[in-house]
């Protein structure tokens, strides 16, 4: 996939080229993108002047970083402890078999991708289910395909 | 000349003023809890009722931080904590809009919307009435639910940078006396003396100095520092602005989770805000004094809540710790002396400078003062977050202001301290908590995860739960945590599975106590606490499921066997409709059926049956 260099050193500028910045200049990298692609961060190592090897490091490091292409829409189900105690996995399962898709990976359609996260911090709603910025709280096994639809429809 | 405490009270009465135009307040908790419960529109259509009555100019709508009454969110505050509603628009939006005008319009309380007790029979209009509020003591928590975080003014209305104003007129020296005598630890889960830290940062060699709030809040089950980040984000500015001066730091950061989207945006607002009435930047109220402060966004590595991990990860490396053979009171970010203290801890300073060291101190136990924060959550009746003073018993949190457990169930353990915690047995439910009960016990205060647990909670699955999550969060870095961690999780995930052989327990017990001791930081020599502790309480759980392969709570799905009673089934259907692989056939008002084979053991028609029809063997 091609990448818009302009674009890419304007955000680089943003943080006056300092290479301290390099985990925000990826997190607004994959804000654009939705992932970050090899490219980009080849590019951003070259601007930075550090090898690639650092830059790769920090980019697989980091959980919120996705290397994959990822769908129109990001599903995380919460296994925050409180989640995991009320259904979460159950939750988990659900998803994977309506989806066809394991943790992690997107459906072949390019719709969704779908990934766990340990908590987000909305322990009062377990189990908790959040589609791009948008939360489900309380969510049960038969609930989930109704959220799915409300995604699926051409948003 | 210095800012006075005169020109803060005439921005204070400005504002007054401006609000006394207002005849009600009306307060919408828009923290994250709330917000998912669709607060946002309950705002938006209130908003419009409001305007559509032409009260607009009489009636003011304001969006807070978190109540801490998530459970029954979304939360809608009338005045000064007059009426509590609760769920409001979660049934019908329009309805309760219209409930919501006739209690403006008419003082009407409307019933329905109020909060009802655990019998369902006696309902409470006055937050203050409500045993969930009632037994709790808020000094940090106080303005969460009260200002518009958005709004600084309003911050100041209530008293906000009054504490800054005043410690710029006292000696450094003596601003550190004060938070050493107050007894202040730190509540990010380590509980070391607060102004210990800040002295030895204050006498570190160096003239470029640094502070750090740490809001990398990566406990599951904890949000105390997001709903502070979120509600009253200019607290914890102020008490960084104090720390700062009193150190001689000229730099800040805020570590903020990248899953807190709400505590940036909030928080960045009020760095601006600050800059503009000159609390934050050059020339500090005119003060001569220079500090600033810069938020950075984590990437959700759980080890960056660790302090060098944390700094490591600012200077723009993947976060792993170092050995701290030098604290970082003396090298810390960019080798240069650093004072990293938690959210809630910076939020607690400006209130020890305004009522005083003593006033602090009063409140407590001998060896752990002032307040904690938790957040209170799992299998009890009211979720949400909680102040208290420390030494407040564990049942006295559960069950007085938790309501007790959910559906009546009896309680079992409660976990706390996160992955670096322990579960504790209800044997040791009358113990007070503070910081050093707690790690007598084998588990630890940490940054305030209260996980309640009741007889479905199998804590062999909690176990192996927390290793999972410890093996995909390990940094990899020391070999202890990163091999030692990983060998527990494949030992409980077996006893789980039913293969657990004898000899499994001290196994487990051996590889914890190596991990402990040879561990780089202090995450991977905490690790096998969540195993360590359950072993220790719950060894007979561990028994039944080694010996006798089986799993009394009934979540390990390789050792139970879901069944339908015929003599208690009604055939309502509720589990039929629920079952999430459509596995449970039967007619209405007739015995349902599990096929045995296409059963996923998830457990949702035992949990969802009204008349324990359901059997888990």
């Amino acid at each position: 996939m091609g990448i818009d260099r302009d674009k890419i050193d304007a955000i680089i500028q943003k943080y006056d080229g300092d290479k301290s910045y390099i985990l925000a200049i990826f997190q607004d990298i994959q804000r654009i993108y939705r992932y970050l692609p090899k490219e980009a961060i080849k590019f951003i190592c070259e601007r930075l002047d550090i090898p690639f090897s650092k830059g790769y490091e920090v980019a697989t490091f980091y959980k919120s970083l996705s290397l994959k292409p990822r769908g129109k829409h990001t599903v995380h189900v919460c296994l925050g402890t409180a989640c995991h105690l009320r259904g979460g996995p159950s939750i988990v399962d659900t998803f994977q078999r309506e989806l066809k898709v394991k943790i992690g990976d997107t459906t072949e359609d390019g719709n969704f991708t779908f990934e766990t996260v340990n908590c987000l911090g909305a322990c009062a709603l377990a189990p908790l289910v959040r589609v791009d910025n948008q939360d489900f709280g309380k969510a049960t096994p038969g609930g989930v395909k109704k959220i799915i639809s409300e995604f699926m429809n051409g948003e | 000349m210095n800012m006075s405490l005169e020109e803060l009270g005439r921005i204070a009465f400005e504002y007054k003023s401006r609000m006394d135009g207002f005849k009600k307040v009306i307060l919408i908790c828009t923290g994250t809890g709330c917000v998912s419960s669709g607060a946002m529109k309950v705002f938006d259509a209130l908003k419009k009722a409001v305007e559509k009555e032409g009260l607009k100019d009489k009636i003011l709508i304001k969006k807070t931080g978190c109540h801490g009454l998530c459970e029954r969110g979304p939360i809608v505050v009338f005045g000064d904590n007059e009426i509590l509603y609760q769920t409001v628009g979660k049934r019908n939006l329009d309805n309760d809009i219209r409930l919501l005008i006739s209690t403006i319009k008419d003082d009407a309380i409307a019933e329905s919307l109020l909060y009802k007790g655990d019998d369902k029979t006696k309902r409470y209009v006055s937050t203050h009435d409500i045993p969930f509020y009632a037994g709790q003591t808020r000094f940090v928590l106080a303005l969460n639910g009260i200002i518009d975080p958005e709004i600084i003014e309003d911050y100041i209305a209530h008293g906000g940078y009054k504490a800054l104003v005043k410690s710029f007129s006292m000696e450094r020296d003596e601003i550190i006396e004060w938070i050493e005598k107050s007894g202040l630890r730190g509540k990010g889960g380590g509980g070391f003396p607060t102004g210990i830290k800040w002295r030895s940062c204050k006498n570190a060699e160096g003239t470029i100095k640094y502070v750090i709030a740490n809001g990398d809040e990566g406990d599951p089950g904890a949000f105390m520092d997001r709903s502070l980040m979120e509600g009253n984000p200019h607290a914890v500015l102020e008490g960084m602005v104090i720390g700062a001066y009193a150190i001689g730091a000229s730099q800040g950061h805020i570590y903020v989770r990248d899953e807190y989207p709400l505590a940036v945006e909030r928080l960045q607002k009020a760095i601006d805000q600050a800059r503009s009435y000159g609390f934050l930047g050059k020339d500090i109220i005119r003060s001569g004094f220079d500090f600033d402060i810069q938020i950075f966004r984590g990437g959700g590595a759980f080890v960056c809540g660790e302090s060098t991990a944390l700094m490591t990860s600012i200077e723009g490396r993947a976060g792993e710790p170092r050995a701290k053979y030098t604290h970082t009171v003396e090298k810390g970010l960019w080798e240069k002396p650093t004072n990293l203290n938690n959210v809630e801890t910076w939020a607690t300073v400006p209130e020890i400078i305004d009522k005083g060291w003593e006033w602090f101190s009063s409140i407590g136990t001998e060896e752990s003062k002032g307040t904690k924060v938790f957040s209170l959550v799992g299998k009890v009746n009211n979720t949400g977050l909680v102040e208290v003073p420390m030494g407040m018993t564990l049942k006295e949190i559960i069950f007085g202001l938790g309501g007790g457990i959910q559906g009546g169930k009896k309680f079992k353990a409660v976990q706390t301290g996160g992955p670096s915690g322990g579960c504790i047995s209800e044997e040791y439910i009358d113990m007070p908590v503070d910081f050093d009960s707690l790690t007598k016990l084998g588990s630890m205060m940490g940054s305030g995860g209260m996980i309640v647990m009741d007889e479905r909670s199998c804590m062999v699955d909690v176990a192996r739960y927390f290793l999972k999550f410890l093996v995909e969060e390990s940094c990899g870095k020391c070999t202890p945590c990163r091999e030692g961690v990983r060998r527990m999780y494949e030992i409980v995930d077996r006893i789980c599975n039913g293969d657990g052989v004898s000899g499994d327990i001290e196994h487990l017990e051996e590889l914890g106590r190596a991990i402990s001791l040879g561990s780089l930081c202090g995450l991977g020599q905490s690790a096998p606490n969540p195993v360590l502790s359950t072993i220790r309480f719950f060894k007979d759980e561990y028994r039944m499921h080694i010996d006798e392969k089986k799993c009394p709570a009934g979540v390990c799905k390789a050792l139970i066997k879901l069944s339908i009673h015929p003599d208690r089934c009604t055939g309502c259907m509720r589990c039929s409709a629920e079952c999430p692989v459509k596995c449970i056939s039967g007619e209405k008002k007739k015995v349902h059926i599990i096929d045995q084979e296409k059963c996923i053991k998830c457990g949702t028609c035992y949990d969802v049956c009204r008349f324990d029809a359901v059997t888990i063997e």
